[in-house]
């Protein structure tokens, strides 16, 4: 079988994959919103005490609260489909529209912190490897410990106690200067600064452990000795031996480091208040405004399945030696 | 028997140990953690931390005399300072003394770390070993629960359910184990996948063990010891966890104090008060550090062989 109609054939038993990840996640979503003591109907008229029993019964039925549990999760299935989430009780607008607002913001987020643990990381990992045991390789492991040990938030408290407040060196918060606001300027990359160092930490944290143990496992292979004993230079047998090799698992290493810059942007975007995704939901939470946290939570695993599937088809792509499961 | 797998290195480890026949596991761990100064340190620091936090109702009366809901409004804002014991940390906007809300914090963190993770190793043992042990439809089904909950960031996750639900400590620590145990029961069912036809398993299945039995018995001891140090560290993420829940105003909520609400509260306060931001955070790190710590050095005094082959996926 030639290598693109495997591809072919990888990528579409990863999708039928997703399917059911994505029901469990749907249920999962759909079960707490109903079975928590504050139902629907009492969230959605919060703070509204003119409405009577009979205004509440008829939207109860309008609503299809009334209908058995699974009915209404088919019902609620049958809509996020389509791509409708409702609306939000705050914004009084389909809820889909304002979180695609977001996303970009916090994908620029993750995505510019994914690219710099792998600028650092990756060297600091091969760097370890090969001082193993001395002191330089010590140091990266304390370093590596301590950064999954340290609260991110509070890093981001004390980035913009110090940086911001203090030096006023950086601003405190939010994506633009006031009545700028000119996509990924310098001004842009000024506020994200902040942001992409404090969550990028926590991926630095990841990758040089992970590939400290590849480097050191591709090290003590034969074709390695081979190439050292061809004369080769040390660095040719770094970056085209070992490195070549010991990259491949590192990438499923990127699931983990995902998931943790998709959690951490709630938290990130709160303390330098970037408008993102997180933010969104996390200002939805405090409003409960539960249309818009429950999609929210759905959107975000969402994009978490499809960075999970980029990854296996990564992975797939550069080892040869996956098979099809 | 069942300790067969792990004793048997034993003479494999290290030159320092090949002078010192094999003992038991416990007392050859043992004896490799007496040489770790690291993680006896570290041991040292989680436990003085646990002694403080118990004893935090006993210091409060008596060596700080304030109460951690005391309000001093004359002394607010007070600069950590030695004048009195209760002033160490400062004070913040109600006069609060900030080290003795700092003492209570450590209960409420450790206690949510502690009791979680005990719920996480039970309910992840338990998941992975009949999984493992039975396969199946039993199988899909816990891989399918592990997937679905690996693929919501936890955060957003136990955002929905802080809408919800009232989270108070015991609630919440049982929530964090009910979703914490993922790589515990992952690690356990790969490992009772692997041992389960081992020929010590298969003979004491010839003669008749129940499965039960066959894993209590003989499967469980051989993984139990890694699930411990995973443990170790799932308390070490969990407080994490709960730090950054409840400093986003979902978790503890106040007056009781946690590390989280604690910096929740010193963040709207950086400018007058910027000295309030250190102490929580500088606990959380310290006490997290130390817990991993303490997992890695027993990992390593376990089975050395083992050395960086395990560590929690790191869920934040």
């Amino acid at each position: 079988m030639d290598r693109g109609s495997f591809l072919g054939r990888f990528i579409a038993r990863r999708l039928v994959q997703a399917v059911p990840t994505l029901f469990g996640v749907l249920l999962l979503t759909f079960l707490l919103g109903r079975l928590s003591p504050s139902d629907p109907l009492q969230l959605m008229l919060a703070g509204q005490y003119d409405v009577t029993p009979e205004d509440r019964e008829s939207l109860r039925h309008s609503l299809g609260l009334d209908q058995p549990l699974p009915i209404q999760f088919l019902a609620w299935l049958w809509q996020i489909a389509h791509l409708n989430f409702g609306n939000s009780f705050y914004f009084n607008r389909p809820v889909l529209d304002i979180i695609v607002e977001r996303i970009p913001n916090s994908l620029q987020i993750s995505m510019i912190a994914l690219i710099i643990t792998v600028l650092v990381g990756v060297p600091l990992g091969v760097f370890a490897a090969l001082r193993r045991g001395r002191i330089e390789d010590h140091v990266i492991r304390v370093v590596s410990v301590a950064g999954h040990a340290v609260p991110q938030f509070w890093l981001g408290l004390i980035f913009v106690l110090t940086l911001s407040v203090q030096l006023r060196a950086f601003p405190v918060g939010s994506m633009n200067a006031v009545g700028i606001d000119c996509g990924l300027c310098w001004d842009r990359i000024w506020h994200l600064i902040g942001p992409v160092a404090v969550i990028s930490i926590a991926g630095i944290a990841n990758l040089p452990r992970i590939l400290r143990t590849e480097v050191l496992e591709v090290i003590a292979q034969d074709y390695v000795r081979t190439a050292r004993s061809k004369g080769l230079k040390e660095r040719m047998i770094v970056a085209r031996h070992i490195l070549r090799n010991a990259l491949i698992p590192v990438v499923t290493s990127f699931g983990t480091i995902l998931l943790v810059f998709f959690s951490g942007s709630l938290i990130i975007e709160r303390v330098f208040n970037w408008p993102g995704l997180g933010r969104l939901t996390f200002e939805a939470a405090v409003g409960k405004d539960f249309p818009v946290v429950q999609a929210g939570v759905v959107i975000s695993s969402v994009l978490l399945i499809l960075s999970y599937l980029v990854r296996d088809i990564a992975y797939a792509w550069v080892d040869p030696r996956i098979k099809v499961r | 028997m069942a300790t067969q797998a792990t004793t048997t290195a034993a003479p494999l480890m290290q030159p320092a140990d090949a002078q010192r026949s094999a003992a038991g596991l416990w007392s050859d761990a043992l004896w490799r953690l007496r040489r770790d100064p690291t993680t006896l340190a570290a041991i040292a620091v989680v436990v003085s931390m646990v002694a403080i936090a118990l004893a935090a109702d006993l210091l409060a009366a008596n060596f700080f005399h304030r109460s951690f809901t005391q309000q001093d409004i004359l002394s607010n804002y007070e600069k950590p300072n030695g004048t009195e014991p209760w002033m160490w940390l400062g004070t913040d906007e109600l006069g609060r003394s900030q080290v003795v809300r700092l003492l209570y914090g450590a209960r409420v963190s450790l206690f949510i770390g502690t009791f979680g993770a005990l719920t996480a190793f039970v309910i992840g043992l338990t998941m992975g070993l009949t999984a493992g042990y039975f396969g199946g439809y039993w199988d899909d089904l816990v891989v399918w629960l592990v997937t679905t909950l690996n693929s919501i960031p936890l955060l957003y996750l136990l955002l929905i359910i802080g809408v919800l639900f009232r989270l108070d400590p015991l609630p919440f620590a049982l929530l964090l184990g009910g979703l914490g145990w993922l790589g515990i029961a992952n690690y356990a069912r790969g490992q009772t996948i692997a041992l389960r036809e081992r020929e010590y398993v298969v003979a004491a299945r010839t003669v008749g063990s129940t499965a039960v039995r066959l894993m209590v018995r003989h499967i469980a001891p051989n993984i139990l010891p890694l699930m411990i140090v995973l443990a170790m560290i799932e308390v070490g993420q969990l407080i994490l966890i709960e730090s950054a829940i409840s400093f986003i105003g979902f978790g503890i909520q106040p007056p009781t104090p946690s590390w989280g609400n604690m910096l929740t509260n010193a963040s709207q306060y950086l400018g007058k008060a910027p000295y309030l931001i250190y102490p929580p955070g500088i606990a959380v790190l310290v006490t997290v550090l130390c817990l991993y710590l303490v997992g890695d050095g027993l990992r390593d005094a376990l089975d050395p062989r083992l050395r960086g082959a395990v560590d929690g996926g790191v869920r934040k």
